[in-house]
């Protein structure tokens, strides 16, 4: 259900705006993953699993520490083990993925549901089950693949970034499990704030290309990363450079669905003024023998 | 084809241009077309959601929807390919294509049209790929069993294609509509099957010279 104390500030499907907040302070939240201090202990997947009552199926091992394989609809975040060589050197990269929440989102776009998709003011973006129908567009249109269809109530499942706690004021689950302070939340303005800070450290330790993530081409996230090897984002299964691309902008724009309804009644325009102005073809009279054409269409 | 046309000639001195089957399988298109239609727009713009409402709300119509799809296209090719006969397309075709605009004033008259007229022809041409390729776009969206198989990227072609394709099947449909309301007596071959042999000659004289062995 859409949380009544989080004011929304765009929903899928609607032609009309959210309505405007009373409200005047709506500071955008994020939540700071540095990658440099995880461990790899999946605290925080066993804390999602808790808080939110999500219990994946035990499946088998695929030959690394990641597991389940891949996030689904039970697991909304997983965290991911690469064995990668980088500079001539093993490197053992963990990622905790999961939804980023971005502030232009290509599952909110997509979405042909009203209300399905909703952004609250803070960022975070949120499935509104009850109104979805499992189309999958959102999956098609996510940058980062991360909605997952379940398959039982063809409903759409990710990271809620736990809105029902931050809307009472606490923070998401994995936050709140995570050992090392791998995992930070609080404003984007502070996340990003320490997240320098952490650079700073980092490159100062031989981490030369450590960066930020938080990719500008979806306007940047509510989940921001730091990654020790900032400049090989694939490594850690990242995209270079996501966006909403051109198909799905054009697929699900105003201006496609202006194009269609328009065609659609000029047609109809276009048949009652063919009518009016030149009636209906009929056999002329003279042609028609003793059988004569009955009236009608 | 011709053996078949030796039986079109009625007792009431009426001609049967649409044989019960034939009939029955267009209404059955038009049926399920109109349902793919309605929510396909209800899919395509938020605007038309609430014709979801018509469909037992947005979940069933978007299970119900790609499963309509196909049964579009068992009961659509069949069909195309019993009307190929008739649907050849001739130097008398181009000539009515070409003066499509002075057949709408009224103002030509094609001598040697045959069962089916250079725009009742295109309408065949062009619904064979639009539905194939609506099929195929159609299947690459279709959850949960299909969609999987298909990158993000492929998908999100898929929607566009698919809306893209739909729009021309919507404009066909819409001026096949319109034609057939137009000219008074089709609407009626279509549902009772038969026209008059007033009605075959001035329509299509072609068609009339070879099931009735006069001239038009």
């Amino acid at each position: 259900m859409a949380l009544e104390t989080q004011d929304i500030r765009d929903r899928s499907a609607s032609s009309t705006y959210a309505p405007p907040s009373g409200r005047s302070f709506h500071p955008e939240v994020a939540k700071l993953i540095d990658v440099s201090r995880c461990i790899g202990c999946k605290a925080c997947q066993s804390a999602c699993m808790e808080w939110n009552n999500v219990r994946d199926v035990v499946g088998t091992c695929d030959g690394s520490y990641t597991n389940p394989a891949d996030l689904t609809d039970q697991s909304w975040t997983v965290m991911k083990f690469y064995e990668t060589e980088i500079d001539g050197q093993l490197n053992w990269l963990i990622l905790k993925d999961g939804c980023l929440h971005c502030s232009d989102p290509g599952c909110l776009r997509a979405c042909p549901a009203p209300g399905a998709v909703v952004q609250y003011q803070n960022g975070i973006v949120d499935f509104q089950q009850d109104a979805c129908i499992g189309c999958g567009y959102c999956i098609a249109g996510c940058p980062f693949n991360v909605p997952r269809l379940r398959t039982q109530d063809s409903k759409v499942y990710k990271c809620t970034l736990c809105s029902d706690r931050v809307a009472v004021g606490l923070e998401p689950a994995c936050i709140k499990a995570c050992p090392t302070q791998a995992l930070s939340f609080g404003t984007k303005e502070a996340m990003l704030d320490q997240a320098s800070h952490r650079l700073v450290d980092l490159r100062e330790r031989g981490l030369a290309r450590a960066t930020v993530y938080d990719p500008p081409g979806v306007k940047g996230t509510h989940v921001v990363f730091v990654l020790p090897h900032g400049d090989r984002p694939k490594e850690y299964g990242l995209p270079e450079d996501p966006r909403v691309g051109p198909l799905l902008a054009l697929w699900r724009s105003g201006f496609a669905r202006a194009v269609g309804v328009f065609t659609m009644f000029g047609v109809l325009v276009a048949g009652v003024l063919h009518y009016m102005r030149h009636g209906p073809l009929e056999v002329p009279e003279e042609q028609e023998g003793p059988e004569k054409q009955e009236r009608g269409s | 084809m011709a053996d078949r046309e030796e039986n079109v000639l009625l007792p009431d001195g009426q001609i049967l241009r649409h044989g019960n089957g034939e009939r029955i399988v267009h209404w059955a298109i038009a049926i399920v077309f109109l349902f793919l239609f309605l929510s396909g727009l209800a899919l395509f713009s938020p605007l038309f959601f609430w014709l979801s409402l018509l469909f037992g709300g947005g979940q069933f119509m978007r299970f119900l929807h790609p499963i309509a799809g196909v049964v579009l296209v068992l009961l659509f090719y069949p069909y195309a390919w019993r009307l190929r006969g008739d649907n050849h397309w001739s130097p008398v075709d181009t000539n009515w294509a070409q003066n499509m605009l002075a057949y709408m004033r009224k103002e030509a008259h094609f001598p040697d049209t045959g069962k089916y007229n250079a725009g009742q022809k295109l309408m065949y041409w062009s619904m064979i790929p639009v539905i194939g390729v609506l099929l195929v776009t159609g299947i690459a969206l279709w959850q949960p069993w299909f969609a999987p198989s298909f990158s993000p990227g492929a998908r999100r072609a898929s929607g566009l294609v698919h809306a893209a394709m739909a729009f021309v099947m919507f404009i066909g449909i819409g001026v096949h509509w319109y034609a057939a309301y137009w000219t008074r007596g089709s609407i009626r071959s279509m549902v009772r099957g038969n026209v008059t042999r007033a009605w075959a000659r001035f329509h299509h004289p072609g068609w009339y010279k070879r099931v009735t062995g006069k001239d038009a």
